[in-house]
């Protein structure tokens, strides 16, 4: 689109500041109980400096870079934590209507929608294509959430290329990352070592080249850009795990394997990664009055496929075994999805083997069925 | 036995015996007697012994059982082309059943204890019997296992249970409601 | 995925889907022991939702919840919208204690439909089960409302007993006529019960219908389904002929909540009614 840009830390600063003058609500990454959480950031001084983060199978730490080192002043060498934008855009809770009880019956008002400009600031480009499948799944379907478009409409993105993948990455065999390729308003590179400390800038819409207008800046050199793309080639190379190709495929064709019966003995069925999970969209509504039942009403909130319940009809839950939930869950990820939306459901975030208490890894159960393909269950049945 | 006009034509085409032998055939029209049941009377009774069975001709019968206290209950009802009866081909040779004459029915009445002595005596005619008996009883039996799942099921069988949730998946309410208008 | 797309587009009168229309009690009626049908007409538009034989909407009852219930009316008769129910938990509970004036909300209609059109020319077979006749009856109506552009009509139909027949008048009425056939059997019954006693798909052998021209639409416990369509390909019927109405766990009942998932389709929108060949895969894996 145009010539990609070059910053300094203290133009950062200024940009953070244009996004508030401009009246965003930046959102973004910060330090909660040990974690890198998204919440709202009023300037750049809030965001966490010289923290990188150490993710393996239910295991996670964000530890500090040497104070001597360079990487002690870098504000993105983590990568995500257990908040996606999801519980921006898809609200963990929310009323979707009201009714009161009156003398012929009763009254009803839809939730008016009042939403916040979002500025999403640090969005990986896994998160980028995690909000476009979203997208596909509530505003392009047959039928479209007002809800969800209204706040995502006005959400503007500034992006972030990993340079440092974490443990469970496998954005790149997903072919969603590391770099960041449609999407953002404005995505930067961080490029830090002893020479100095600069962002590259590309900027990927009207909005962001607006943004951008109050910030001085300079057009980036061609060795800031051999840095920038050494380092995410680097990434790229550095992935901690991959998705065997056709995971659809695989799980398609073994929908009876006994692998499903292992794996429901290490399962908890607690939901983590449905959670954490910046694609899983099951939601339920709950029914609830006041105690004079004077007032009723329903909301919406996230819900997991884990749950006993999720599958309930008369007589019982279809999905009783925590086999049948499990296999649920991966094949509507790697498989269904396609079918529904046309695209894998799955990002390579990363996130469901990370705080899954037990570790499973969603890449080594697809991998397992591969090379036991056709196996036969014992004994028939989950 | 008199032989019954268009007998041997009627078995040929009838599904249940047209790919037996001719001698298979020959024999059962050899033992075969046309018989009336008047609404109410019984074509095999529970317990006697089983040397007959049946080509349903005309009518319905049901298979049923009685006990004492209760009116009989009515397990399966058989129609115009259906065999009646498999007990005279496997141990004990009695009677499990009752089948009694809905309405008026015809019916092919054939002796069971003849044919029976003479497949002890030439097993490859035991054979041909079996087989086609062993298909009737797996037909029947899977009938009646789906008879007995009740699957339509009932009202009272969910509401007699206080202690389960409501049986339907729950907008559940977070307090109770008004009971209506 | 080659499920049959018949869906009108949802009731005019909704703006949301995700909000009830309020709807007013004007009848309700006494079917069998725990079965009952409500007459609903709208309270915030002038005119009835449209709705395609099979699809169903989502009742609301004020403070309680909400339930998917197919409708069971004349699709041709859209201002009289019925309902038939079984009272198993506590928002059907609670429909059954509406009387007439009565207000309930109501979503829909959502959903795919029975293939009314595709089955035009070919010999129709209607299988039901229990109250599965409740969300086959518009077909029915639709059928006989147009009954010159079907082949031979038949409709097998179990129950539990004599007394658990639902719609039995009409049943009888539909049984008197002389363009189609009709049949009933219960599971058991005491010895006055002049009819059938047996499975419901021992009738399909009772003929009436051409094997190789022939459409099926079943709809019934799932049991009762899987041998049916095993009765049905032993006669000659095959799976791109046959059409089930499943059910799951329904929500939003508009593909956006997830629960009512059967492998890659949504039963909410593209099913309850299913083309055989598509789903007969799936049918057969436990717990999927």
């Amino acid at each position: 689109m145009s010539t990609t840009l070059s910053i300094s830390i203290h133009e950062l600063h200024a940009l953070l500041d244009a996004l508030v003058d401009q009246g965003y609500q930046p959102l973004g990454p910060r330090i909660e109980r040990g974690a890198i959480v998204y919440d709202t950031i009023t300037s750049a001084d809030d965001l966490p400096v010289g923290y990188q983060d150490e993710q393996a199978g239910g295991h996670y730490r964000l530890v500090q870079a040497d104070p001597a080192s360079p990487e002690s002043k870098s504000l993105f060498r983590y990568v995500v934590g257990p908040h996606s934008w999801k519980r921006f855009l898809f609200p963990p809770r929310q009323q979707l209507w009201q009714a009161h009880w009156t003398e012929a019956g009763f009254t009803l008002e839809p939730e008016v929608q009042d939403p916040a400009r979002y500025a999403f600031f640090g969005v990986r480009a896994c998160e980028l294509a995690a909000i476009a499948i979203q997208d596909r799944v509530f505003v392009r379907g047959d039928f479209a959430d007002s809800g969800y478009r209204s706040r995502r409409e006005p959400a503007l993105v500034v992006a972030v290329n990993c340079t440092r993948p974490a443990g469970n990455c496998f954005c790149a065999s997903m072919q969603t990352g590391p770099r960041v390729q449609a999407g953002f308003d404005l995505c930067l590179t961080e490029l830090l070592d002893d020479n100095g400390h600069r962002f590259l800038v590309e900027v990927g819409s009207e909005r962001g080249r607006t943004l951008m207008r109050p910030v001085s800046r300079t057009p980036a050199t061609p060795q800031e850009l051999e840095h920038g793309r050494e380092a995410l080639e680097e990434a790229a190379c550095n992935m901690g795990r991959q998705m065997p190709p056709d995971a659809a495929g695989i799980l398609r064709r073994n929908q009876e394997h006994p692998r499903w019966l292992e794996v429901a003995d290490r399962c908890l069925s607690c939901a983590n990664c449905t959670m954490v999970c910046p694609t899983c969209f099951c939601s339920t509504v709950e029914d609830f009055t006041t105690l004079d039942g004077s007032e009723a009403g329903r909301r919406r909130q996230w819900d997991s496929c884990f749950t006993l319940d999720f599958s309930y009809v008369y007589g019982g839950p279809v999905r009783r075994a925590t086999a049948a939930r499990y296999r649920q869950w991966i094949s509507h990820k790697l498989a269904h999805w396609h079918d529904q939306f046309g695209t894998s459901g799955c990002t390579g975030c990363g996130r469901c083997i990370t705080w899954c208490p037990v570790g499973i890894d969603i890449t080594e159960e697809v991998a397992a069925i591969r090379y036991s393909e056709g196996a036969a269950w014992v004994g028939g049945g989950v | 036995m008199a032989t019954i006009e268009g007998l041997d034509r009627m078995l040929a085409g009838h599904p249940f015996f047209e790919d037996m032998s001719e001698r298979a055939r020959g024999l059962i029209a050899g033992c075969a007697a046309n018989r009336v049941f008047h609404r109410g009377e019984h074509l095999l009774r529970e317990g006697d012994p089983a040397d007959v069975f049946y080509l349903l001709r005309h009518g319905s019968v049901a298979i049923e059982l009685h006990a004492p206290g209760r009116s009989a209950l009515v397990l399966e009802t058989l129609r115009d082309g259906e065999v009646i009866g498999w007990s005279w081909l496997v141990p004990p040779y009695r009677t499990q059943f009752d089948a009694r004459a809905i309405g008026l029915v015809r019916a092919l009445s054939i002796n069971g204890k003849c044919l029976r002595d003479k497949c002890a005596e030439d097993s490859s005619l035991g054979y041909e019997f079996l087989s086609r008996f062993a298909r009737l009883l797996a037909e029947r039996l899977t009938a009646t296992r789906l008879q007995l799942l009740d699957l339509y099921g009932h009202p009272s069988d969910y509401a007699a249970r206080p202690a389960e949730r409501p049986l339907e998946a729950p907008t559940s309410p977070a307090k109770p409601g008004p009971s209506g208008p | 995925m080659p499920s049959v797309p018949h869906t009108l587009p949802w009731g005019h009168a909704i703006v949301d889907p995700m909000t009830p229309a309020r709807y007013r009690v004007e009848s309700i009626r006494s079917e069998l022991t725990g079965v009952f049908t409500l007459g609903l007409s709208p309270l915030d538009e002038p005119c009835g939702i449209g709705f395609a034989p099979g699809q169903f909407n989502m009742l609301y009852q004020f403070g309680v919840g909400e339930v998917p219930i197919s409708v069971s009316g004349d699709p041709d008769r859209p201002e009289q919208l019925l309902h038939t129910i079984r009272a198993v938990g506590s928002v059907t509970n609670a429909l059954q204690r509406l009387s007439p004036g009565g207000m309930l909300g109501v979503r829909g209609p959502f959903g795919t439909s029975w293939p009314t059109t595709p089955a035009e020319g070919a010999d129709l077979v209607i299988l039901a089960g229990g109250i599965g006749l409740a969300p086959l009856r518009p077909l029915i109506y639709r059928v006989l409302a147009n009954r010159s552009r079907y082949g031979a009509v038949c409709i097998f139909y179990g129950a539990r007993t004599p007394d658990d027949i639902l719609y039995r008048n009409e049943l009888e009425q539909w049984r008197g006529r002389f363009d189609m056939t009709v049949e009933v059997t219960v599971d058991r019954a005491g010895p006055d019960w002049m009819g059938r006693v047996g499975v419901v798909t021992k009738l399909l052998s009772a003929k009436g219908f051409s094997p190789p021209d022939t459409i099926a639409c079943l709809c019934g416990p799932e049991i009762m389904m899987r041998y049916a369509v095993q009765a049905l390909h032993e006669q000659g019927v095959g799976e791109r002929q046959i059409y089930v109405s499943l059910e799951r766990n329904m929500k939003c009942a508009v593909g956006l909540c997830g629960h009512c998932q059967f492998g890659a389709s949504f039963v909410c929108k593209d099913g309850p009614v299913f083309r055989f060949d598509a789903i007969a895969e799936r049918f057969n894996i436990r717990e999927i």
